[in-house]
C-alpha cells in the first residue's frame, strides 16, 4: 500500500484525490479545504484578467504552485479551437504541461462534445501536452482518447455539479478494464460513498469540486473525501468478496450444543 | 493608441507587451498574453510591438473544477 502511487504521464502522486478550486465562498476556504483533502493536484480555470482590478488577490496567492501540481482546465470551451487556445495560454502562464481538457456540448447538461474533444486532444498531444481528458462514460470513446495519446481518461460519474453519484458504475468498470492509462472519475461525485465506490470499481483517482465546495463544512467534507478515496482504493486492492444470492453463515455450522 | 484589450476598446500608452503589463500594474502576476490569436512568450514581451487595433488577451488562473 505504501508503494501504491498514482502515476499519470510523467507525474507521480501519493494522493488519488484531485480537487477543483471553483465555487468556494472565498480563497481562504479554498486553501484550507484543499489542505484538508490531502490532494496534490488542483484544477484551475483560465480567464481574462479584470484590468480595472489589477491589484486584487488571486487564487494562486493562496494555492501555491510550488506545493501543488496545477492542472489548468478548459472549462467553458465548446469547441476544439477555444480549448487549444486556452491551454496554450495556460502553459505559457505557468509552464504547466499536464492539463485537463474538457470540451462541452451545451450549458444545460455540460455533457462533453466528444467530436470536438477528440479533435482538441489530437492537436494538444502533438504539441507536447500531457492531456487528462474529461469525457462521457462510453468505453469506445475512452479507448479512442487513449489511442490519440491522452495520459488519463476521465469519464463522468454524472453531470458536472449534479452530485448524483455514479450513473453507470458498470461502464466505469468496463472502461477501467480496457484501459492502459489511468481512469479518473470526474464529475458527479456528491458525497464520500460515491468517491469510495469509484475507487472500489477500479478507478485510479477521483476528481471532486462541487461536493467539497458546496458542503456546509468544506474542510470536513474534504477530509471525508480524502478518507473515502483511500478506503475505496484499499478495498479495490484487497479484492472484494463475491456477491451471493443466498446467505452464507459466518459462524461454523458444526459443534452446536444440541447436536 | 486604441487596442482591443480583453474584448474592450482600450487606449494605452504602451508600445510593447512589457510596457503594457507595467502600464496595467500586472508585473507581479502569473499570467499569459495573446496578441492577435498568437501566444506571446515571456521572453518576447520586450520585443513584441503593440500596434493600433491589435487584439490583446491577458489571462490568469482563477478557481475552477
Amino acid at each position: 500500500m505504501n508503494n501504491d502511487t498514482f502515476k499519470v504521464g510523467t507525474y507521480e502522486f501519493t494522493s488519488r484525490l484531485i480537487v477543483g478550486s471553483g465555487k468556494y465562498k472565498d480563497f481562504e476556504t479554498t486553501k484550507l479545504a484543499t489542505e484538508a483533502s490531502g490532494a496534490e493536484m488542483i484544477t484551475v480555470a483560465v480567464r481574462r484578467v479584470n484590468i480595472t482590478e489589477a491589484g486584487k488577490e488571486n487564487l494562486l496567492d493562496y494555492i501555491d504552485p510550488k506545493k501543488y501540481t496545477i492542472l489548468p482546465n478548459t472549462a467553458g470551451c465548446f469547441n476544439a479551437e477555444d480549448a487549444i487556445r486556452t491551454l496554450r495560454l495556460a502553459r505559457e502562464a505557468g509552464g504547466w504541461d499536464l492539463v485537463k481538457l474538457e470540451v462541452l456540448g451545451d450549458t444545460q447538461t455540460l455533457y462533453p462534445n466528444v467530436v470536438e474533444t477528440i479533435k482538441a486532444a489530437e492537436v494538444l498531444v502533438k504539441e507536447g501536452f500531457q492531456v487528462m481528458v474529461y469525457t462521457n462514460d462510453d468505453p469506445i470513446v475512452a479507448t479512442k482518447l487513449e489511442d490519440v495519446g491522452c495520459v488519463a481518461v476521465m469519464p463522468l460519474g454524472n453531470p458536472i455539479g449534479s452530485g448524483r453519484g455514479l450513473a453507470n458504475p458498470f461502464n466505469i468498470r468496463v472502461i477501467k478494464e480496457r484501459a492502459n492509462v489511468p481512469i479518473v472519475v470526474d464529475a458527479g461525485i456528491g458525497t464520500a460513498s460515491d468517491a469510495a465506490k469509484a475507487l472500489e470499481l477500479g478507478a485510479d483517482a477521483a476528481l471532486i469540486n462541487t461536493a467539497i465546495a458546496e458542503a456546509k463544512d468544506e474542510c470536513l467534507m474534504a477530509e471525508a473525501m480524502r478518507d473515502a478515496v483511500r478506503a475505496g482504493r484499499k478495498a479495490f486492492l484487497a479484492g472484494r468478496m463475491p456477491k451471493r444470492a443466498f446467505a452464507s453463515a459466518s459462524s461454523p455450522t458444526e459443534g452446536y450444543i444440541w447436536d | 493608441m486604441d487596442i482591443l484589450l480583453n474584448g474592450e476598446e482600450t487606449n494605452v500608452m504602451a508600445k510593447t507587451v512589457s510596457e503594457l503589463i507595467v502600464e496595467l500594474g500586472l508585473e507581479t502576476r502569473m499570467l499569459a498574453v495573446e496578441r492577435n490569436l498568437e501566444v506571446v512568450s515571456k521572453s518576447a514581451y520586450a520585443t513584441t510591438q503593440i500596434k493600433a487595433q491589435d487584439r490583446i488577451e491577458i489571462v490568469h488562473m482563477i478557481g475552477g473544477g
